[in-house]
């Protein structure tokens, strides 16, 4: 509980910190639409870390085929309950900024368009392991899980042709400060990530504990 | 490796008289698509020349598509109900046949359903006037089918282990299946305006159903198992 | 019961397996060589222990070898060495009896297959019925054409799970009168009928909760006997 309780402290030290730099940072080049652009700080690495979780949950889904061990499926588990949340608050911010800079709620983005569509994905992979029985669901969502992440980039390449975007970040749009201001968002959520991802897992491993002394319990009792 | 093809081939063979005799899968497709057809001509007014080609690729494949969920919905139920998924198990092969034979044989079903729908679609949409090229616009469907199929076999022998069964297939598959649907559309489309990448998303399509072919053959024997 | 006499072909060694948290089975050792039925309650793990000797299922841990084929390594070779017969009878409505069985058939490999169809559907006592489908058949008769799908490629080992349910009186006489002929392959057999089950068979073993808990040879055991041990046993357990 030592390594929870010292990256549950780290992750507010990172986000704070985040928080902090997203003030101090200026662009000239953002700035002709108001502070809106400090939202990049969050938006982007949320985008990042929401893909990475479902990377781990389709390496977490491979890794629970080969060995069948049931700690693999706690971690794919988990990392698509958070990957769903940061991709949900991703499309959020995505729409805020839409709003702010466009004066729409949702722009047919490819790289938006593209995350709603890996977050579907994913809400339809937890409603799938919701509604399987306890015997067939680690080893059927698992399937799921691959199938699942190989479709992005695929998906991705199509949206991209088929919507002939715009680009949205005009040139000399990312100056190197921007770029040190993302850099610490990327590490921040990161980290927040790993912190979620081990609480979520521990939960996941006590639940299946307390199943198991419920079950012998109620064979002692009997015996 | 040819035991390993005539085992595919009964497996087909049976699929196909069966659904010869019952017609559950088939009926309920070809009814469906040509509904989905007729409600998208009522809901988006008669059409002039102009809407009807910047419309018809999307209505074509919405009725390919939702009809075909339909059909591979049923895939395995028939299977499951008396336990002869089991029995095919308990063959001497391996477990990727009967994936492989599922998937031929709904695409079979697919394909009729596909050219019935079809004919419908060229009478009511003049479709045959407004296509340039034929050869295209079948060499786009069988590739674009054969993806949906591919991976709606593998997901449909998933959702028949859920409570709700078929229920969640739509929901499961659909999200995967978005290449398909818009290089499929994206292609019908440069077929009728004779301009945009045709070849281009042929290619990808052809990537999606390799990949997507592989993969659901591989995974296949873990959904199964057990 | 009769004598038979074979080697051992059937050996589960230290066989586990896990549902996510449910334990199915617990360590379980056997030997079959002749006729062994494994009795015991719903839920006991008898199933489980069918299917994975089926190759059907994989153990979470132990070995399984079926005339010295492990199911586990080996599952397509195993397989064609294996008989089941369950409560499911595997057929499908939409076909003729004679065409199930010419699938299967198919599956199987087997040579001479419209030889091989015709005697066993006559063993069964279905040759008047066989251009039927299956969806008019009545339950007794859709477990005999199960039996004789079962029996299509002439397995060394029969695995019968519940046989008996569901079964009517002349199903269920032509099933012990073809096990009875069976004399040269083994049987395994999972069953809660105490009667039907001591019947034909060589050994008995009792399955409670996922662990063997009692072993004898049938000669040795009566059906009162039986039923005391069972009884005391599966009260044990609950």
């Amino acid at each position: 509980m030592e390594k929870e309780k010292a990256l549950g402290i780290l992750s507010l030290i990172a986000i704070s910190t985040l928080i902090v730099i997203s003030f101090l940072i200026k662009s000239p080049f953002f700035q002709q639409n108001g502070d809106i652009y400090r939202m990049l700080f969050f938006h982007v690495p949320l985008a990042w870390i929401a893909y990475l979780a479902f990377f781990i949950v389709m390496i977490s889904s491979i890794f629970y085929l080969k060995k069948e061990d049931r700690k693999y499926d706690n971690y794919a588990a988990a990392s698509a309950e958070i990957g769903v949340i940061f991709a949900a608050l991703t499309l959020i911010t995505g729409s805020i900024w839409a709003r702010a800079e466009w004066g729409v709620w949702w722009r047919w983005d490819p790289r938006l368009t593209t995350t709603l569509v890996t977050w579907i994905i994913y809400v339809a992979y937890l409603t799938l392991r919701g509604s399987l029985s306890e015997e067939r669901k680690a080893r059927l969502s698992a399937v799921y899980g691959i199938i699942a992440f190989i479709s992005v980039p695929i998906s991705y390449l199509s949206i991209t042709i088929s919507l002939h975007p715009q680009p949205i970040t005009g040139g000399g749009g990312i100056s190197s400060t921007i770029a040190n201001g993302l850099i610490v968002g990327v590490i921040a959520y990161t980290i927040l990530y790993t912190y979620i991802l081990r609480i979520r897992k521990n939960t996941f491993e006590s639940h299946d504990e307390v199943q198991m002394i419920e079950k012998n319990r109620r064979r002692t009792n009997t015996e | 490796m040819n035991e390993y093809l005539k085992k595919v081939q009964s497996i087909v063979w049976k699929d196909i008289i069966i659904e010869l005799r019952m017609k559950e899968m088939l009926n309920t497709m070809l009814i469906f698509s040509i509904l989905v057809i007729l409600i998208s001509s009522f809901a988006f007014g008669t059409f002039n020349q102009e809407m009807t080609q910047s419309i018809a690729p999307g209505v074509l494949w919405i009725a390919f598509t939702f009809a075909g969920m339909l059909g591979l919905g049923r895939s395995f139920i028939s299977e499951k109900d008396r336990g002869c998924l089991q029995g095919m198990m308990l063959a001497p092969t391996d477990w990727s046949a009967i994936y492989i034979g599922k998937t031929i044989a709904n695409l079979i079903f697919m394909s009729i359903m596909e050219i019935l729908t079809l004919i419908v679609f060229v009478v009511l949409f003049n479709f045959g006037q407004i296509i340039t090229s034929p050869l295209k616009f079948v060499l786009i469907t069988i590739v674009g089918t054969f993806g949906f199929v591919s991976v709606g076999t593998l997901l449909s022998a998933v959702s028949v282990n859920t409570k709700t069964r078929e229920m969640l297939l739509p929901v499961l598959l659909f999200p995967v299946i978005v290449p398909i649907i818009i290089g499929a559309v994206e292609a019908t489309l440069s077929i009728i305006t004779a301009n945009g990448q045709f070849w281009g998303w042929v290619r990808i399509l052809v990537a999606y159903d390799i990949i997507f072919f592989t993969v659901s053959a591989l995974s296949f024997n873990y959904v199964i198992e057990g | 019961m009769k004598n038979r006499r074979k080697p051992k072909i059937i050996e589960i060694k230290g066989l586990s397996k896990n549902f996510g948290l449910t334990t199915a089975l617990n360590q379980v050792n056997l030997k079959v060589d002749n006729f062994l039925t494994l009795f015991g309650p719903n839920g006991a793990g008898k199933t489980t222990l069918i299917r994975i000797l089926s190759t059907l299922m994989k153990p979470s841990s132990g070995e399984a070898k079926i005339n010295n084929i492990d199911v586990l390594n080996n599952p397509v070779r195993a397989r064609s060495q294996i008989g089941v017969i369950s409560h499911e009878t595997h057929l499908y409505d939409g076909l003729k009896a004679e065409e199930n069985l010419k699938f299967y058939g198919k599956l199987y490999n087997v040579k001479n297959l419209d030889k091989r169809i015709n005697s066993l559907i006559k063993k069964v006592g279905l040759e008047h019925r066989e251009k039927d489908r299956v969806a008019d058949f009545s339950r007794g008769m859709r477990q005999r054409l199960s039996i004789s799908r079962a029996l299509l490629h002439d397995p060394l080992v029969l695995l019968l799970d519940e046989p008996y349910t569901g079964l009517d009186q002349h199903a269920a006489e032509t099933l012990e009168q073809i096990l009875d002929k069976f004399e040269d392959r083994t049987i395994l057999q999972t069953t809660h009928n105490l009667e039907r089950g001591l019947k034909l068979c060589c050994q008995v073993a009792i399955l409670v909760d996922g662990e063997i808990v009692y072993k004898a040879n049938a000669e040795e055991i009566g059906f009162e006997e039986l039923k005391q041990i069972y009884n005391q046993k599966v009260q044990q357990n609950e």
